[in-house]
């Protein structure tokens, strides 16, 4: 059985050496906690993960948090968390406290100048590569259009649209599209 | 009360964020950019890039770093900046935490229930809006330059837009490769 400590230090390691975001914690994840250490089965692993992604919030601190209350209750989520986000929130404050001197250096302003607009940019196609995944199509694209719309042109809270998002979902399988969302 | 207005406003954003770290950059942008003000697109944009380069989940990095500026732009010192730190990072996660701990069983048990899956397939879409409304939004004369300032800048911002959107599409470039490059880029081009 897995122990708190242990925990800590499994999504301590998972952690540190993921650069690029939640969903590239998956296969390390996989690899520590079902093949090395197996805590989980395969199975119960992919339920986790679309549990995790069905949550709000961050998709990597839900695994953490959902694998460590499956496997040692409420302390073991807590721990299973402390550990995935420590080491990255330690190192963003480390930077953030140097960047401090370092901003108005005009060596590191050029630098800057050139990353701004690839950070937009990178910003910008996740638009297109999660399209598919997300079931996009000419008959349902009016949807993000309107949304970016909403809140680039009004300024509307995109809060707001997740909410009205979520409602509309839901009143169109339960009323509208009754026999797709039966079948 | 800027530690009251952090930890209300990254409650929020935990708790509405359907759909990865993407999508948390573009509710917190429009939170700590557009809605609070609480800091630059300018700004914020360099945040983003400093948390693609370090480890872990982006939306932490994110809700790290903006809390920390948001303080210390408010007047405070950097210590009390940290405390903004931590107060963000742990706001963002404290409601999808206690969600999971009360839901995951439920949760796992109607795992195929409809209509959750209308309301999360409809999220799916809508938050793509999202995404690129924030986008958008950080397009801005101070992030690409301006054609009355700076035509070279302009340019040159357009042509490293256009380029790393392309790759990124082709997913195989890891945007931390994409953000050294254009640093280099900018460095050779405007530190010179």
């Amino acid at each position: 059985m897995a122990g708190y400590f242990e925990l800590f230090w499994s999504f301590f390691k998972i952690g540190c050496f993921t650069l690029g975001g939640g969903f590239a914690m998956i296969p390390l994840m996989e690899k520590e906690l079902v093949q090395q250490k197996q805590w989980l089965s395969k199975e119960e692993f992919l339920d986790l993960l679309s549990l995790s992604q069905a949550m709000p919030g961050v998709f990597a601190v839900n695994m953490a948090t959902s694998i460590g209350y499956r496997l040692r209750g409420k302390t073991g989520a807590v721990m299973s968390v402390l550990g995935n986000i420590l080491m990255p929130i330690l190192t963003i404050l480390a930077l953030a406290l140097c960047f401090r001197y370092f901003r108005d250096n005009a060596v590191v302003e050029s630098i800057f100048k050139g990353i701004r607009p690839c950070v937009v940019a990178l910003i910008a196609a996740p638009v297109f590569t999660m399209a598919k995944n997300a079931g996009l199509n000419w008959r349902n694209c009016w949807i993000p259009l309107l949304a970016a719309a909403l809140i680039w042109l009004l300024g509307v809270s995109p809060v707001l649209i997740i909410i009205i998002a979520g409602l509309g979902g839901f009143l169109y399988g339960r009323f509208i599209n009754k026999k797709e969302a039966a079948a | 009360m800027i530690f009251w207005k952090l930890f209300y406003t990254f409650c929020k954003i935990g708790a509405f964020n359907f759909g990865g770290g993407y999508a948390m950059i573009a509710l917190i942008q429009d939170e700590v950019v557009e809605k609070q003000a609480w800091m630059t697109a300018q700004e914020f944009t360099d945040i983003v890039a400093m948390s693609q380069m370090t480890p872990g989940p982006i939306g932490i990095n994110v809700a790290t770093y903006a809390g920390y500026t948001a303080v210390v732009n408010a007047g405070y010192d950097p210590w009390m900046g940290v405390m903004g730190a931590f107060l963000s990072s742990f706001s963002v996660i404290l409601i999808p935490f206690v969600l999971m701990l009360l839901l995951a069983h439920y949760l796992l048990k109607h795992k195929n229930n409809k209509n959750l899956n209308n309301i999360f397939s409809s999220l799916r879409i809508t938050v793509l809006g999202l995404i690129a409304a924030a986008a958008l939004q950080l397009a801005t004369p101070a992030n690409f330059g301006s054609w009355s300032q700076s035509p070279l800048q302009l340019c040159l911002s357009l042509a490293i837009f256009l380029i790393v959107f392309l790759l990124s599409l082709k997913k195989k470039f890891s945007p931390v490769l994409l953000i050294l490059l254009s640093g280099a880029v900018g460095l050779v081009v405007y530190g010179t």
